[in-house]
């Protein structure tokens, strides 16, 4: 009897499957149910934000940025409004900056909200999605009253924010904080330590912290390699100088660390709120003295901050007109992803979705 | 019914016989209705949801509209698909799932069949629903569906052998494998008569196998929704997948039934002084608690890896209730000769 013919399994994973969080699509070959290759297919989303923007001003860039990454529009909102203001030059009032940094903090709450339910669900654990998501509500709810929409904000302006915190607005997130803390601890008890999840997400996914760097890793996909590297500390832009807050890194760099980092960096995240709203001025504009058409002098300029997925980037360069004449976007969530073949391999293709969930992308923002 | 088999068969008691079933077929499906009704709410409730409440009123009659529903939509098999198998796996999935129900006894005198074999009647046809899966993932010309049949394949093959080896201890207790002989053999008056205690490590490996047998939570892999899609039923629509959901459900209730039975007494009454409450009240009182055990679980714990739960299940659960058969052997022969 000859030997039986055995040949590889060519997968299709996605762009249309449950864990691929959006139209992402990765091609794996399998060998039983190990990954000997695997090649991501992007763009499945891709709308050209950026060549868009070239024949917007850059008011009317703001709402694009919205719907880059949508789990966290704030901070796209802000990276466009701060690039622009750098290049001209132009002050913040206190008072809009600090409603700045407030939302960006909350927006990174709900962030990693998301990112811990979805996980979980990827995993196989239903309820912790809903819990999240339950939690979640509340921020979106106040980010409703503060702005009048729930996910695609538009908050932000050169130059200041579009409205000032609807009365009780800043007790409410007050209010939130204490709340929150409480159930990031719950959701510690209920989770962490429990043997399958454990067994599940502990050493996969790991690489160290030169391969981190020389893949341009960010956010916690680059600090759980040990390497303290968060923008809001090493390049602080805002107010985040004024403020009392750790940067955690794990040491393992796998999975597990991802997980815990990101946990924690919603309480610290928490912490920066509290300290946020007791320095905030009780009063004061909420826009600074802008130009009535925004023309950024002629030449280029880059600023980065650091989002929930790590450090998203503006490039703008300006020919001294109203719209850029390029504009280009660092996005972590696709630059985080470009490691992900490299870590495909030798997997199985239980673990495809586990790495890939602990990668935390948003397809809007991969494919822009 | 032992007059059935003391007598010549007439058409008569064929038509008792048939009736019974039928009988026992509307209980059973009465049973997943509301069993899956019931599961959405309990786990609604764990999830701060409100579960199924607009069809019907408290949303009783969500499953049965869900049920209407995979009736009337289109029956599609893929172009590729191997039509013949494809349309017999559901089917070859169902049977032996209605079909182990037989032996199990509810009370003292309602039983259906009472096989000398029983335990291993049940243990034999239970693992055709194996072939089915493996038969309706490989027909389907999926690779998600071919993914989890053969995981399944190797699940169930693992998970039987704990499964079967852990209720031996059972057997050895009672003497027999006639499952109404089992629940006799429990009726001691007080629950630490009920195997369960005695057979504890049994017990247990019993629970953790036979949830894997059911594919549920934490066991999952064979549908694993967020790798597999939906596993072996990917290609399944209308009232072919709604013939594998039934058959996971069925398995449920026979499951439940034979934990009752094998462990925890069977209609028997926890103590002496609450005998006067009927034994099949006591056995629907067993049996709802596994069932919500079951489901409990479903909202609480994420899925386990394939690789692990074959070590699981040969580098633990096997030894384990090995050396369970050894320490019942070695209590028998010590302390009961």
């Amino acid at each position: 009897m000859g030997a039986i013919r055995t040949e590889e399994l060519l997968l299709n994973v996605g762009p249309q499957h449950p864990s691929t969080h959006g139209v992402f699509r990765i091609i794996v070959k399998l060998d039983g149910e190990i990954i000997t290759e695997a090649t991501p297919v992007m763009g499945y989303l891709h709308r050209g934000t950026e060549k868009l923007a070239e024949n917007l001003n850059f008011t009317q860039i703001i709402p694009y940025t919205d719907r880059m990454d949508y789990v966290s529009a704030m901070t796209n909102n802000y990276v466009l409004c701060h690039a622009v203001e750098k290049m001209m030059g132009l002050e913040v009032p206190e008072r809009a900056e600090f409603l700045r940094l407030i939302v960006m903090e909350m927006q990174r709450v709900a962030s990693h909200l998301v990112w811990w339910g979805t996980y979980l669900l990827d995993i196989g654990a239903m309820s912790p999605f809903l819990f999240a998501f339950r939690d979640r509500e509340t921020i979106v709810q106040l980010f409703n009253e503060l702005s009048g929409a729930r996910l695609t904000y538009n908050y932000m302006r050169v130059g200041g924010v579009k409205w000032d915190a609807p009365p009780g607005w800043l007790d409410k997130v007050r209010a939130f904080i204490p709340y929150m803390e409480k159930k990031i601890e719950e959701y510690d008890r209920l989770v962490s330590g429990n043997e399958i999840f454990l067994s599940r997400i502990q050493g996969i996914g790991r690489y160290d912290a030169e391969t981190a760097i020389r893949y341009g890793l960010s956010g916690a996909n680059l600090r759980c390699t040990g390497v303290q590297w968060d923008l809001r500390r090493n390049e602080p832009y805002s107010l985040y100088d004024r403020f009392e807050f750790d940067v955690p890194v794990g040491k393992n760099g796998d999975c597990y660390d991802r997980y815990l980092l990101r946990l924690e960096e919603i309480r610290q995240s928490l912490r920066i709120l509290r300290q946020a709203l007791e320095q905030m001025p009780e009063g004061g504009e909420t826009m600074g003295k802008v130009p009535r058409a925004i023309r950024p002098p002629a030449g280029e300029s880059y600023v980065a901050i650091e989002s929930p997925r790590g450090e998203i980037g503006c490039h703008i360069v300006s020919k001294g007109k109203a719209e850029p004449y390029r504009l280009k976007f660092r996005r972590p969530s696709f630059v985080n992803l470009q490691i992900l073949p490299k870590l495909l391999v030798g997997e199985t293709m239980t673990n495809l979705i586990t790495i890939l969930g602990g990668i935390d992308i948003v397809v809007g923002e991969v494919d822009a | 019914m032992d007059w059935l088999s003391s007598s010549p068969v007439t058409w008569y008691d064929a038509l008792v016989v048939f009736l019974w079933g039928v009988v026992l077929m509307l209980v059973v499906l009465g049973f997943v209705t509301y069993a899956i009704y019931f599961e959405r709410k309990v786990i609604g409730w764990m999830q701060y949801r409100q579960g199924p409440n607009r069809v019907g009123p408290l949303g009783l009659l969500q499953s049965v509209a869900d049920i209407l529903k995979l009736l009337i939509k289109e029956d599609t098999i893929p172009r590729k698909a191997d039509r013949l198998l494809f349309v017999f796996a559901p089917v070859l999935a169902f049977i032996p799932s209605f079909a182990v129900l037989a032996v199990i006894p509810y009370t003292q005198k309602l039983y259906f069949a009472d096989l000398n074999v029983g335990l291993l009647y049940y243990v034999a046809l239970s693992g055709i629903s194996t072939l089915a899966i493996v038969l309706g993932g490989w027909a389907s010309n999926n690779k998600y569906a071919l993914l989890g049949g053969m995981r399944s394949a190797a699940q169930m093959i693992s998970y039987e052998v704990p499964l079967v080896i852990s209720v031996t201890g059972v057997v050895m207790m009672s003497g027999t494998l006639n499952l109404r002989g089992i629940v006799d053999a429990q009726s001691g008056g007080w629950f630490w008569d009920w195997n369960f205690l005695p057979q504890i490590i049994g017990f247990a490996v019993f629970v953790v196998a036979a949830i894997s047998e059911l594919n549920r939570t934490p066991f999952d892999l064979p549908e694993a929704e967020s790798e597999l899609v939906a596993g072996y039923h990917v290609e399944y629509s209308g009232f072919r997948f709604a013939f594998f959901m039934l058959t996971e459900y069925v398995y449920v209730y026979a499951i439940a039934g034979l934990a009752t039975t094998l462990f925890l007494g069977g209609w028997h009454a926890p103590a002496p002084f609450l005998d006067f409450i009927p034994g099949i009240i006591w056995f629907a009182l067993k049996f709802a608690f596994i069932v919500f055990f079951l489901f409990w679980l479903r909202a609480t714990l994420p899925r386990i890896r394939i690789d692990q739960l074959m070590g699981l299940g040969w580098k633990l659960l096997l030894p384990l209730s090995l050396v369970n058969i050894f320490l019942t052997a070695l209590f028998y022969e010590l302390f009961q000769r």
